[in-house]
């Protein structure tokens, strides 16, 4: 196997110290899914935290969630797995090498991901409005389960934060990939970029889908 | 393929074109995807930072150098103690033999020419540079007093320092590594060379994909603690604050989750080393290849869940500092079975003692001791007398100076002429070593007995009748700076005058010595093939050993 | 690869995924008694999650290597959870702190 007539011949988007496409193909995938694996790992430092606490001041979070509009979170979650849904329209259409339907299919995801972020914005000021951002501000007049209700916010604002942050990295990262695919940059042979984005997507998808019974639902028949 | 031919063409001296040449300039260094110029980049900044940990080190022993608090105030000094542990264990030794020579070695081991993410793997120097940086400015305005495990409440409410830039300093520098570890596991899973089998890699390829699972599943745990703790200290969200109900003790849970598996992130490389440097002075195959293997993945594991050992005075229940203890001393088990099987692999062997094998040989027994001593530590009742004293101190010393950095010393003697292409001067090569086996047991075997007498750490005074085995410590941290610097000064020296060391100086089999030293820019002008075992050293004169292990011309 | 890139299947998850989350709803409207209405809504968003994994993320017809990685980060996340809540669930005192 001679190295130098590889390189000569090394083809358009394979690079250098790969092999084959699908040798590049692989390796990116793996890599991934060990990036999704390690953010399984900080997301789920906590969703640790949150079970330890739920699991110690049952009350108190169930009163927490009571000032949680549920009707927001389940049309967020809606937004959100549409999203989801438009990001495997941008995939599909990649795959095919239709690049037309890359950046339509792009588009639809920022938008819908725009949409459940400026939810999220107004959601987070009426919360600074009553009072129940944690911290000097904070401030509780509800049922008399007391202080921990405080952490039930802290983890509100940290764990959905967290989301959010994700997002807005996740939206920006596809503005920039606009371009290229309406250039058509991503091929059926090579467009890894593109796959692995939506496995990022979906995974924040994903986290949501934990969220929204952890913050929104507990406690709905008691309290 | 003919295995018997003799390599009789003398070395002329350092090959045309190397990686080192291959391209000039300052920017051709911080542009550079390739993962031998990133390993450098990672050994001069390691280097540094293990001088400045250094720096603090010896301030510490200079203030117990006498009963009273002297030399330092007492806030001054847990600052002291605090930069030490971060520097040392966040800047040094968890990034020193992956992301330093790991980097260099992984993709030549295996026959690749590169990591699977050249970009990543820069970015990841640069991750750690930004959070070096943060860490530094926290340092020049007066540094942070928490100890490095920023226990709260004091990191979140009490401490006036700078925790929030080390945490989050900590906190990129924590990409640093995940970025490293999932670079090396795609790269063993994808980039090896034509009939390299996964049982056929080299024991410290094995260490090292253990070591990346742990940094993969660890490093994000203590990512969030951190971001936590500094929300917890700028934004007063009180998610530990006992005030609200929040648990001190879920906040070292969280940080033990990373850091206990994190010992295990600097003592398997380094077990790695010892596996290869074992081998090639002993002239055996390693004893039970695939034992040593497994261990190494044993080890990451159950150490995954051992975490609790540390809790066992913070109120922790008494259910779970049981099962904690169990665990803990189950993680001996591969440890064990390593010490035996190098143990058997010197049994017999044509030992040479060359300055590596002396690394490797006193990590052994210096290991040994820090491993038992651990075992005693994982007794709860033994624990519950000897926690926070010095015994511990000097348990976690074993295991990381003499353990982990004698096994990086190691490394670094036995691939600095391929990484540079020159050899070290034996005499001084092999009395350093000498001198810190010598200071560093001077330095912490006093320890062990004063924690036992009941010196608790990190006070900055103590009671008279310890102060005689305190001055050991410190005479042998005097002698241990020596050890230190004399490397650091031949190794530089070497790099100009010394001999032109060929492929293979040691005779060793692996496909790392089957190219050029210094490596070409794409490691190997021909891609390898992988057509025998691993270790497949064989005994008896030079000249009659496969043409590929023979020795270069030196 | 033997894929007919048709959007079909991907509609069919997506009503089911919306189906879920209404259902999730309503079973938090019911009282299924203290640790049950957690275990009920984490086991629906597990559902909804296998579903996420296994079609848009196609993990169905992966590698084994990818399968593993998929599962392993959330079993690690297990164990993670299960040690914590064994020293936290078992400390004397701790549900009366307040």
């Amino acid at each position: 196997m001679s190295d130098s007539s590889a390189a000569a011949a090394h083809p358009p988007g394979l690079a250098h110290h790969f092999e084959s496409y699908e040798q590049q193909k692989h390796s990116s995938f793996l890599g991934m899914w060990l990036f999704l694996v390690q953010e399984v790992m900080f997301f789920g430092g906590l969703f640790v935290v949150y079970v330890t606490y739920r699991s110690l001041y049952g009350d108190a979070f169930a009163a927490g969630s009571r000032q949680l509009d549920v009707m927001i979170g389940a049309v967020n979650t809606t937004v959100l797995l549409i999203s989801s849904f438009t990001m495997v329209i941008a995939v599909t259409a990649a795959k095919k090498g239709n690049r037309k339907w890359i950046v339509y299919g792009l588009l639809l995801t920022i938008l819908f991901g725009g949409i459940f972020l400026g939810v999220k914005y107004f959601e987070y000021g009426a919360k600074w409005q009553h009072h129940l951002v944690p911290g000097p501000y904070f401030e509780w007049h509800g049922e008399g389960v007391g202080r921990p209700v405080e952490i039930f916010f802290c983890l509100y604002f940290a764990m959905t934060g967290m989301h959010a942050l994700h997002m807005v990295v996740g939206i920006g990262i596809m503005l920039f990939m606009l371009r290229p695919a309406w250039r058509g940059k991503w091929t059926p042979q090579n467009h890894n970029f593109v796959e692995g984005f939506g496995l990022y997507w979906h995974f924040v998808d994903i986290v949501w889908i934990f969220l929204f019974p952890f913050l929104y639902l507990i406690g709905l028949a008691t309290h | 393929m003919s295995t018997r031919e003799y390599d009789v063409a003398p070395d002329p001296g350092l090959p045309k074109s190397h990686y080192l040449n291959a391209a000039h300039g300052l920017k051709s260094w911080l542009l550079t995807t390739d993962h031998k110029r990133i390993g450098i980049l990672y050994l001069l900044s390691i280097t540094f930072f293990f001088l400045l940990g250094g720096i603090y080190a010896i301030a510490i022993r200079l203030e117990l150098l006498t009963p009273a608090g002297d030399m330092v105030q007492p806030d001054t000094y847990n600052r002291l103690f605090t930069m030490h542990g971060v520097l040392m264990i966040f800047f040094f030794l968890i990034p020193s033999i992956p992301a330093a020579l790991g980097n260099f070695v992984i993709p030549l081991m295996i026959g690749a020419k590169d990591v699977a993410f050249p970009k990543l793997n820069l970015a990841s120097w640069y991750m750690y540079l930004i959070g070096a940086s943060l860490t530094m400015w926290a340092l020049f305005h007066g540094g942070v007093d928490t100890g490095w495990t920023f226990y709260t409440p004091f990191s979140t409410t009490y401490s006036n320092t700078y925790v929030a830039a080390v945490a989050v300093g900590i906190f990129v520098n924590g990409f640093s590594g995940i970025f490293t570890g999932i670079n090396f596991m795609v790269t063993i899973h994808r980039m090896r060379a034509p009939g390299m089998t996964w049982f056929r890699l080299p024991l410290f390829i094995w260490a090292h994909y253990a070591t990346s699972l742990i940094m993969v599943l660890g490093t994000p745990v203590l990512a969030i603690t951190i971001v936590l703790v500094a929300l917890e200290r700028l934004l007063k969200f009180g998610f530990f604050d006992p005030a609200l109900g929040g648990d001190p003790v879920l906040f070292q849970h969280l940080f033990w989750f990373y850091s206990h598996p994190a010992v295990y992130i600097m003592i398997l490389p380094s077990m790695g080393v010892i596996s290869e440097i074992i081998a090639a002075f002993a002239r055996k195959p390693v004893f039970g290849y695939k034992f040593v293997a497994f261990a190494s993945m044993g080890i990451a594991v159950i150490g995954f869940i051992v975490w609790g050992h540390h809790l066992f005075v913070s109120s922790q229940s008494l259910y779970a500092g049981l099962i904690f203890s169990i665990l803990t001393m189950l993680v001996a088990v591969p440890s064990a079975v390593k010490v035996f099987n190098w143990m058997a692999t010197l049994y017999r062997g044509s030992i040479e003692y060359s300055t590596p094998m002396f690394y490797a040989l006193g990590f052994i027994g210096l290991f040994t001791i820090g491993g038992l001593t651990g075992l005693m530590l994982a007794t709860t009742g033994i624990d519950v007398h000897v926690h926070d004293t010095y015994f511990v101190v000097a348990h976690f010393h074993y295991i990381m100076v003499g353990g982990a950095l004698m096994g990086y010393l190691g490394g670094l003697h036995y691939w600095w002429p391929k990484i540079t292409g020159r050899m070290y001067p034996g005499f001084w090569s092999h009395l350093s070593a000498g001198v810190i086996f010598l200071g560093f047991n001077l330095t912490f075997f006093p320890q062990f007995i004063l924690g036992y007498l009941g010196m608790p750490r990190r006070y900055h005074a103590y009671p008279e009748e310890f102060q005689v085995l305190n001055i050991l410590s410190t005479a042998g941290a005097s002698i241990l700076a020596v050890g230190y610097v004399i490397p650091l000064v031949y190794f530089i020296w070497s790099l100009k005058y010394g001999e032109v060391a060929g492929k293979n100086p040691w005779g060793a089999v692996g496909l790392e010595w089957q190219t050029a030293s210094p490596p070409p820019e794409h490691n190997f002008e021909e891609i390898p093939e992988a057509d025998f075992e691993p270790y497949e050293y064989v005994e008896g004169p030079p000249s009659e050993r496969p043409y590929r292990y023979s020795r270069s011309e030196a | 690869m033997s894929e007919h890139h048709s959007l079909k299947p991907y509609v069919f998850v997506l009503v089911g995924l919306l189906i879920l989350t209404w259902v999730t709803y309503g079973a938090a409207l019911w009282d299924f008694g203290h640790p049950w209405s957690d275990l009920v809504a984490l086991l629906i968003a597990m559902t909804k999650a296998s579903l996420v994994v296994v079609f848009f993320m196609h993990v169905k017809g992966a590698t084994p290597l990818i399968k593993m990685a998929a599962v392993g980060g959330f079993f690690w996340l297990l164990i993670f959870g299960a040690f914590v809540l064994a020293d936290v669930l078992t400390r004397p005192g701790m549900l009366e702190f307040l």
